[in-house]
């Protein structure tokens, strides 16, 4: 990648070119470059998880990721989560502005502060993607890296759980 | 580098996003779901970090790297073009050099003394990040270092003693048939709220200042910024941005981060944005009181509670803070939820050159409570009485009295949680097996299953006289376009503020939830309806804001003639607003003497049991919590998953206080002050965790809710260690419970 060209990547289904030094954190190109703060700084170590976005389907530390990291990649975020206007219209059983994760959360009462939301909500959508077991035990390791100091986790598992049995759960890349 | 370098191409935002307050369709186990919870799970939502304020600068702390330390000069090395930044000391305070507290004791930029490591010592700002570090590197603290005092047992600085008690404790104790005793001691514990602390100050055209930021408490910031600056109560304007979690830490803590960001605001002549990252938010911000406790509980020879004699020795840190309260709140917790004619409790909070200590959801009580129950399960074990049992012979009934001399008239559950959480852990069965397994136990046995119960009562609201002191105010706004509006400064920090008042007014005026807004906390706009601590909001702000919501209400239907519900529209259309304010009066019937400790320390208290099953692995010692249930009174239920919400939420922090929290000091500074050092419980460390809800309405509120966000701290960790006890044999009377700990207790090196 030649550095006048910047770096190309998708985020949330959308082409984006940035011109900025390669080892600018992508935490900071989604907040601060493309004004997408859903993401989250927690600790700048890769500890808290916070900041977690689905690269290439695989969730990672934005804080963590140099942006030369992910030219050419698909980025996700918590921006992208929930159904554009047509989508919703297609999806009768979603007529909300929600997705079916982010409808569960706010059910069973899995955001609290909320702060840690986004990056939690990324690493169970990750999850649930790639097909994982919704068991109590598969559904902790999933969302391991993410720290809450509000919920005790209870009820995030739940919003999992209560989510992975709806439909149209799992998203498309 | 550029810092501000454009994106381009097209990055849409959620279509169909939620506007900020809509209220979306759905319940929440038949309540209503988060009011703000759209805009969080979509990021919309608006943290003080998230803000966009043109042309703001960058400010930094320069702080002490000593605990102890005379300040002779402050020195900007050459060869860097000052000229570019602000470099701002306490000689450029224009007000009192003072962080408004309890006491006039904690500079908001130290002047001749450095008292603490991580001590605020000059201020810069910069246009931008890279200037800024190269100019915070380049400041240079001339010091000459003074002997420091680190043990709390050796200081002869006192901030605050209380002696409370009542009946002959000595003679009691020596009438005794059984005398426990018991050293506990209790570490720092860091709030660890997931979003750090944050503030922007913009200045006014008026010469004031607005802050943007992360908060509990608006107006303890306004009052900071007035002093420290000089301004008019018009001139400082506090808003409170969504806050990602206070949990005590944003109760005084964010004054000084106002004021510093301010300070340099006003020389700036622009925003300035202070936004800690993790490393300078656990070096420099409050902790949770370390604390000493020495125990004798005194036992007659049927297995009555006689006696307590109890003494207290907290670590303030070095500046006074919220010490003095935080340690009431501990004294008058200190025996626990216990009839006892004898009780002495000897308290004192200290200073040492550690950072400042402050506010800690329990506030004291977790410290004390955990001696306390710890005494307890002992004497249990002694008298070869179930746990259980023991306190059903001892915990309060309605009708007895507490240290103090208060007489608990009403709402006195400690018998119902007890019985709550015994039934659903089925915890004499597990405890009956847990006994045989470690009778059975070779020494090839390789884990070790233990249970673990405790009790505990928290105070609800300021303790003594503080609510009548306070004299807070509550709002509530019929506006001119038909929606009535909550005016509060208390605030929404994940515990549910915002969703619980719309559901409280709505029910009092009979209206739609959706017609009831919440009004943006900003101190141009909202009364001062108190901090956002002591599980004071849903009690005493709630009393307040239903109370104001009745006198709306009589206003409308004595003018109009017919119900609020059916007129309020047609009033709004005719007449324009009408705001109806509500200042707090006594409870009545609750009297205390803040002199001689005497009388009402609360107008009632909750009530929590919890029992924890756990594993400990026989070579590392390392404990594995399986499971904790806790029963929780909370008065009146508002929002049953948000208070569940809070029990669980409560519960895995004193999981953690319990078994991995802990600081490690080193010369006065906090060795692990990192996140990825300074440990708090994942999804894979937290137990499962089942919240009982338990109602035994207070009558002096209308809605008889009594607050639920401290009393799950409270009551965890004595029985996580009595758990241990259970699995091993062997008490551990340090927090927390670490495995080098236990294997100490076992005898193993």
């Amino acid at each position: 990648m030649s550095a006048d060209a910047g770096y190309q990547f998708q985020v949330n289904g959308a082409p984006v070119q940035v011109d900025v030094p390669g080892m600018r954190r992508l935490l900071d190109v989604l907040r601060e470059d493309l004004a997408l703060t859903g993401t989250k700084e927690g600790c700048g170590e890769g500890e808290c998880g916070a900041c977690s976005v689905i690269v290439d389907g695989a969730v990672v530390d934005a804080c963590l990721v140099p942006v030369c990291q992910v030219e050419g990649s698909d980025v996700r975020t918590v921006e992208g989560l929930a159904p554009s206007g047509d989508e919703t219209a297609a999806d009768p059983a979603f007529p909300g502005p929600l997705s079916p994760l982010q409808q569960a959360f706010l059910e069973a009462g899995g955001a609290q502060c909320g702060i840690c939301t986004p990056g939690m909500l990324m690493a169970a959508q990750a999850f649930l993607n790639a097909g994982g077991e919704p068991t109590d035990e598969g559904i902790r390791e999933a969302i391991a890296g993410n720290l809450c100091r509000c919920t005790g986790y209870t009820k995030i598992i739940e919003a999992i759980a209560m989510a992975a049995e709806r439909p149209a759960t799992a998203q498309r890349p | 580098m550029r810092a501000t370098a454009q994106g381009t191409g097209l990055v849409e935002a959620p279509v169909n996003a939620p506007r900020p307050g809509e209220v979306l369709p759905g319940r929440a186990r038949g309540a209503p779901l988060r009011r703000e919870g759209p805009a969080k799970l979509t990021g919309t939502a608006k943290y003080t970090d998230d803000l966009v304020f043109p042309g703001a600068w960058y400010g930094a702390t320069i702080r002490s790297t000593e605990p102890h330390a005379r300040l002779l000069g402050i020195d900007l090395e050459p060869g860097f073009d000052w000229s570019k930044v602000v470099v701002l000391t306490a000689r450029d305070i224009p007000g009192d050099n003072i962080v408004s507290a309890l006491h006039d004791d904690q500079p908001a930029l130290a002047d001749d003394v450095i008292r603490h490591h991580a001590e605020p010592v000059a201020l810069v700002a910069a246009p931008d990040r890279a200037t800024l570090r190269e100019a915070k590197r380049r400041v240079r603290l001339r010091t000459e270092p003074l002997p420091p005092v680190f043990d709390p047992l050796q200081s002869e600085q006192v901030f605050a003693s209380y002696e409370i008690g009542s009946g002959d404790v000595e003679a009691a104790m020596a009438s005794a048939h059984l005398v426990v005793e018991g050293e506990y001691r209790v570490g720092h514990q860091e709030q660890l709220y997931i979003e750090n602390n944050a503030m922007i100050a913009v200045p006014r055209a008026d010469g004031g200042v607005t802050i943007h930021g992360s908060m509990q408490c608006p107006y303890y910031v306004h009052t900071a910024l007035k002093r420290a600056l000089g301004l008019t109560d018009e001139a400082a304007v506090v808003v409170q941005e969504e806050t990602g979690g206070g949990f005590g830490g944003k109760e005084e803590y964010p004054s000084i981060i106002a004021v510093h960001a301010a300070l340099l605001a006003q020389r700036v002549g622009r925003p300035v944005r202070m936004i800690y990252d993790r490393h300078e938010d656990l070096a420099a911000t409050t902790k949770r009181h370390p604390a000493i406790v020495r125990y004798r509980t005194g036992v007659s020879a049927d297995g009555r509670l006689v006696a307590q004699d109890v003494e207290v020795v907290m670590d303030g840190g070095a500046y006074c803070t919220l010490s003095p309260v935080v340690l009431s709140r501990g004294s008058l917790h200190a025996g626990g939820p216990y009839a006892c004619e004898a009780v002495r409790v000897r308290s004192r909070a200290v200073a040492t050159n550690t950072p400042p200590n402050g506010a800690f959801r329990g506030f004291g009580a977790p410290q004390t409570q955990f001696a306390a129950e710890m005494q307890v399960n002992r004497v249990a074990e002694r008298l070869e009485m179930s746990p259980a049992e023991l306190r059903r012979r001892w915990a309060y009934r309605e009708g007895d009295s507490t240290p103090t001399g208060q007489v608990l008239r009403e709402s006195v559950a400690a018998e119902e949680v007890l019985e709550r959480a015994v039934e659903a852990s089925e915890f004499e069965r597990v405890r009956a097996q847990t006994r045989k397994a470690r009778e059975g136990r070779g020494p090839s046995s390789r884990s070790a299953s233990g249970i673990g119960l405790a009790l505990a009562w928290h105070g609800a609201g300021f303790t003594g006289s503080g609510e009548v002191h306070l004299a807070s105010v509550a709002g509530v706004e019929l506006g001119a376009d038909a929606i009535v509006r909550v005016l509060i400064a208390s605030t929404e920090i994940g515990q549910g503020t915002n969703t619980i008042f719309p559901q409280l007014v709505s029910e009092e005026l009979g209206v739609p939830i959706e017609a009831v807004e919440m009004a943006r906390v900003d101190t141009s706009v909202v009364p001062n309806s108190g901090p956002t601590v002591a599980s004071r909001t849903a009690m005493v702000v709630g009393g307040l804001v239903i109370g104001a919501s009745r006198g709306l209400r009589k206003s409308v239907e004595e003018r109009t003639g017919r119900t609020f519900a059916e007129s309020y529209r047609e009033y709004a259309a005719q007449n324009g607003a009408l705001r109806v304010d509500q200042r707090f009066e006594p409870y009545a019937g609750i009297n205390f003497d803040d002199d001689t400790y005497r009388g009402d320390a609360y107008p009632c208290f909750g009530w929590a049991c919890a029992v924890v099953e756990l594993d400990v692995d026989l070579d590392t010692a390392e404990v594995t919590v399986r499971s904790v249930v806790s029963a929780d009174d909370v008065g009146k239920v508002i929002h049953p998953v948000m208070a569940e919400g809070q029990v669980e939420g409560g519960t895995l922090q004193a999981v953690g206080y319990a078994t991995i929290e802990e600081i490690k000091l080193d010369n006065g500074r906090y060795m692990n002050d990192r996140l990825a050092t300074y440990l708090i419980p994942t999804a894979l460390d937290a137990p499962r965790i089942t919240a009982i809800l338990v109602e035994k309405p207070y009558s002096g509120v209308p809605h008889g809710a009594k607050g639920v966000g401290e009393l799950p701290m409270d009551v965890v960790a004595p029985a996580v260690v009595a758990a241990i006890h259970d699995a091993t044999g062997v008490w551990i009377h340090e927090l927390p419970a670490t495995p080098e700990r236990i294997l100490a207790a076992l005898g193993r090196p």
